[in-house]
């Protein structure tokens, strides 16, 4: 018995430690984060009306029932007062309550609906950004200006850093003080784009274009991640956006335009590719784009995802290969990567999984190889 | 021979129990169904709080720690659909079965063999939706289910085998949940003692005749949706592919026609049951009564029309939000209606803090927190924040299990004496009630801040920024989870003996409603009421 009582003890004190710990927790967010656009911070004030007008109600009706349970308890002797329903308060709440909570209700709606009024507004925007979701990763296309940019999870962070999960290989970058207009779309399953400080959300559907809008104005890096449930990946679709100034924005816009000439032009130039260079090139976009799935040792998720180490498709016919990796495996998450990647690209990736994990083709798929193919 | 008929004839109106199994695989007894319905949602209870546990353990800390992410959201599927279809809602047709016939001075259910059908479906239902977890974790079954109970296509689509055991699974239940309501309606509507007239039914009564009206208009819906989605799946249509010339949109809105209502089905029942535990425990009669039940009718109206309010981030027109954020709004009116109602109940009383009371004015409280949060949520502007973030899960969590739950654990401890015949333990009542809500608010206050702060629904990993409120949420969620294994010790040492409960246990039962259930002995006689009581 008082073998018991020590573990029950030591129970209650392990608790109690763990509880009294809590004060040591460095809370950082417990709110929405400080807004950085101007249509956030309109929400953000909306948000913070409603908190206000819900606490103070809580506030009140905690307080009239903490009075009722001091007031009217049997134990000191109080007498139920059986007329209370047929005071005047008793036969007129019904319409007086329903009143007092319209009110609270209008004054609550009627802010909402002006903001509502500007989130739904099309005003012509400097910048377009097209977002695409697909498992697991964002697309973003610069409509105006043809540059594309394809965002992974970052997965070299440790989960002890603020950063696991919150941090990406390419950023979408846009510049402060212009209007930019976002079209949401998907190319498999729901997702939503969101990063709460400077953009709210609204789904990306297959089949549907969505439009949000935001004015950032203040520069830095702001980060946020898919909302809407997409499967085995969807903790793993972290948004990194970086707001510069239209200056900065207009070189680093240069430099994407460039970069994009320099690898169509490395794409498409009339060289034969050796095998060692295909495969060091293959290795690092394999592990950006299909690891997610068919995992870096190319084993797969027996049951969900197949394997490519000594697959069918990887040591088969090359034409089958080509095939489904430009168009994909349809009713599955096997996505058709013909827009998604160059020439180069492509063929160093299936090269990589022609030639890793012991898959021997000795196989050098060339550019050309895929050209012909798509 | 003769004089055995003689006898039977003369003792069926007593206890003549059928014997063996046969008494519970043959039942046409309200009793004996309610009791069935009972210990399946206790089950049931049991299993969607253990994934529930599983799922806060992997959530402790980030990084992954237990599961990987597809078992995560086969797990949050089923915790969801578990504690809906196989908790809440048995539950609450358990004590439908039990009690309206006994308050409404009826024999049994107007259609005693429907009754028996609609409880033995679901056992077979729960087996199915147990099989659907389980399934894809053998080799060619597929991706679990990892949709959350939403099952939004595409996602559903790409699912395995288990999805088409969920549809099934939901076929079955409708088809239970339906039957039950036609019973429940027809026998509150045909069954009445002489002289109960409508505005003489206990609040229950009335609140079970809008939830059976509710699950009569919304589970065809679900059904429909979830068929279409079986042939989008298997058959080649395209009724939610747009590549078909489909629309992914169209299934969340038919899901939300049904899950909108879904929640006043789970919710009314429980402010039922409050409309009779805050009269007895203030001795004093429910205040409003009229006007209470003329705004549970207007909440059951208006709740069929404002179910778009879950997808606001779909991109409507500005039409559209606008009127489903007015429309949810005003939601607050007879849900304000019923809190109030129940405040001033208490207002000027003689109360007494007995289990059910405690749970009774939680709940108010609670309940009220979450009809804030839910206003918060219906300004689409800051929705376009909130949702699918944490403080979505927080609120429902409020909603459903404060108002619905609690308001079941709160109806076990006021009726465990009529139908057991037993008192349970007040202190170990008491210590079940705080232990349970103290951890509940632990488990889900902090969630409230985690969403806030940017954390989406349905993760299994987060970045350590979200790290402290998830630890509270874990540890309260683990002693939430241990609490019922007192409440289950609670309900066998009941049932087993304990002090001999009287007629009516409560001072106040009677105060200002008919009360026929308190004039039958604890426990009441195998059938109710062989002749009409009189009510006056």
């Amino acid at each position: 018995m008082s073998e018991l009582k020590q573990i029950f003890k030591r129970g209650l004190l392990l608790i109690a430690s763990t509880l009294f710990s809590i004060p040591a927790f460095a809370v950082r967010e417990y709110n929405l984060p400080e807004p950085a656009s101007t249509i956030t911070r309109e929400i953000y004030d909306l948000h913070m009306l409603t908190a206000t007008v819900a606490t103070i109600i809580m506030i009140i009706v905690t307080g009239i029932i903490v009075y009722a349970l001091i007031k009217f308890r049997k134990s000191t002797g109080y007498q139920a007062d059986q007329n209370f329903n047929h005071t005047w308060f008793g036969r007129w709440s019904w319409a007086l309550v329903p009143a007092i909570v319209l009110g609270i209700d209008f004054s609550v709606a009627g802010s909402a609906v002006k903001t509502l009024g500007n989130i739904e507004s099309h005003d012509p925007a400097a910048v377009t950004v097209k977002v695409t979701g697909s498992q697991w990763k964002w697309t973003y296309d610069y409509m105006e200006d043809g540059v594309k940019i394809v965002s992974n999870l970052n997965k070299d962070i440790p989960s002890t850093d603020d950063l696991y999960l919150r941090d990406v290989d390419n950023r979408l970058v846009l510049p402060i003080n212009q209007r930019i207009r976002f079209l949401h779309t998907a190319t498999d399953v729901l997702h939503a784009w969101w990063v709460p400080a400077i953009a709210y959300k609204k789904d990306s559907i297959p089949g549907y274009i969505n439009e949000t809008w935001t004015m950032i104005d203040k520069e830095g890096v702001y980060r946020g991640q898919c909302a809407e449930n997409c499967g085995t990946g969807h903790a793993y679709m972290p948004i990194v956006v970086e707001a510069m100034s239209e200056a900065n924005y207009a070189e680093w816009m240069n430099e994407q335009k460039l970069a994009m000439v320099a690898a169509v032009a490395e794409s498409s130039a009339d060289k034969t590719w050796p095998l060692a260079e295909l495969m060091e090139r293959g290795e690092k976009l394999y592990n950006t784009n299909c690891a997610g799935c068919h995992m870096p040792t190319g084993t797969g998720l027996p049951g969900v995802f197949p394997a490519l180490k000594g697959s069918a498709v990887a040591l088969g016919d090359l034409a089958k290969h080509n095939e489904v990796v430009l168009k994909g495996v349809a009713g599955t998450a096997m996505a058709a990567w013909a827009s998604q990647l160059n020439d180069l690209e492509l063929a160093a990736i299936i090269t990589y999984e022609r030639n890793a994990w012991g898959n021997d083709t000795g196989d050098a798929v060339q550019p050309a190889d895929i050209k012909a193919a798509r | 021979m003769s004089e055995a008929t003689i006898h039977d004839d003369h003792h069926d109106h007593h206890d003549h129990k059928p014997t063996g199994i046969g008494r519970w695989l043959f039942s046409t007894n309200h009793k004996d169904i309610g009791t069935m319905y009972l210990i399946f949602a206790l089950v049931m209870l049991f299993l969607g709080g253990a994934s529930a546990m599983v799922l806060r353990m992997e959530l402790f800390m980030p990084g992954i720690q237990i599961v990987d992410p597809d078992t995560y959201n086969n797990l949050l599927t089923n915790h969801a659909l578990i504690m809906v279809f196989g908790m809440v809602m048995p539950a609450g047709a358990g004590m439908a079965n039990w009690m309206i016939p006994m308050m409404i001075g009826a024999p049994d259910m107007a259609l005693p063999r429907l009754n028996n059908l609609s409880f033995w479906l679901l056992p077979m239902a729960g087996t199915m939706l147990i099989l659907s977890m389980v399934v894809s974790y053998f080799p060619g079954t597929g991706t679990p289910v990892n949709t959350g109970w939403t099952l939004y296509p595409p996602l559903s689509v790409q699912s395995g085998m288990g999805m088409d055991f969920l549809i099934f699974t939901i076929h079955i239940l409708g088809i239970s949940s339906i039957l039950a309501a036609i019973n429940i309606v027809t026998t509150i509507v045909n069954m009445r003692a002489p002289g109960m007239t409508w505005f003489k039914l206990p609040l229950f009564v009335w609140s079970w005749l809008f939830t059976g009206l509710l699950l009569i208009m919304i589970m065809p819906v679900l059904a429909g949706g979830v068929t279409m989605l079986l042939f989008d799946r298997h058959f080649g249509t395209s009724f939610f592919d747009a590549a078909g010339g489909g629309d992914p949109v169209l299934f969340q809105h038919l899901f939300w026609f049904f899950g909108h209502p879904e929640v006043y089905v789970l919710l009314l029942p429980s402010i039922g049951v409050l409309g009779l535990i805050i009269p007895t425990f203030s001795r004093k009669p429910l205040f409003a009564y009229k006007p209470l039940v003329w705004f549970m009718a207007a909440l059951t109206a208006l709740g069929m029309v404002v179910w778009a309010h879950h997808q606001y981030t779909i991109g409507m027109s500005l039409n559209a939000t606008t009127y489903f954020m007015i429309g949810t709004i005003l939601i607050s009116i007879p849900v304000g209606m019923m809190l109030m109602s129940f405040i001033f109940t208490m207002w000027r009383g003689a109360m007494t803090f007995e289990t059910p009371m405690l749970f009774g004015i939680a709940i108010i409280l609670m309940f009220s927190f979450a009809g804030v949060t839910g206003v918060m949520l219906a300004v689409v502007p800051a929705d376009l924040q909130y949702h699918d973030s944490y403080f979505v899960v927080a609120h429902f969590h409020y909603a459903l299990i404060p108002g619905s739950v609690f308001g079941l654990y709160a109806a076990v401890f006021y009726w465990l004496p009529k139908w057991t015949g037993h008192m349970y333990n007040e202190t170990h009542g008491k210590i079940f009630f705080w232990w349970t809500t103290l951890s509940f608010n632990l488990t889900f206050f902090p969630q409230h801040f985690s969403g806030l702060a940017g954390m989406p629904r349905r993760i299994v990993d987060y970045s350590p920024q979200f790290a402290d409120f998830n630890y509270l949420s874990s540890v309260g969620g683990m002693l939430f989870g241990l609490s019922h294994l007192l409440f289950l010790y609670i309900i066998i040492k009941t049932v087993k003996g304990g002090e001999k409960a009287p007629a009516n246990p409560w001072e106040g039962s009677m105060i200002g409603t008919t009360g026929l259930e308190w004039t039958l002995s604890s426990p009441p006689p195998f059938h109710s009421f062989s002749t009409p009581p009189s009510v006056k």
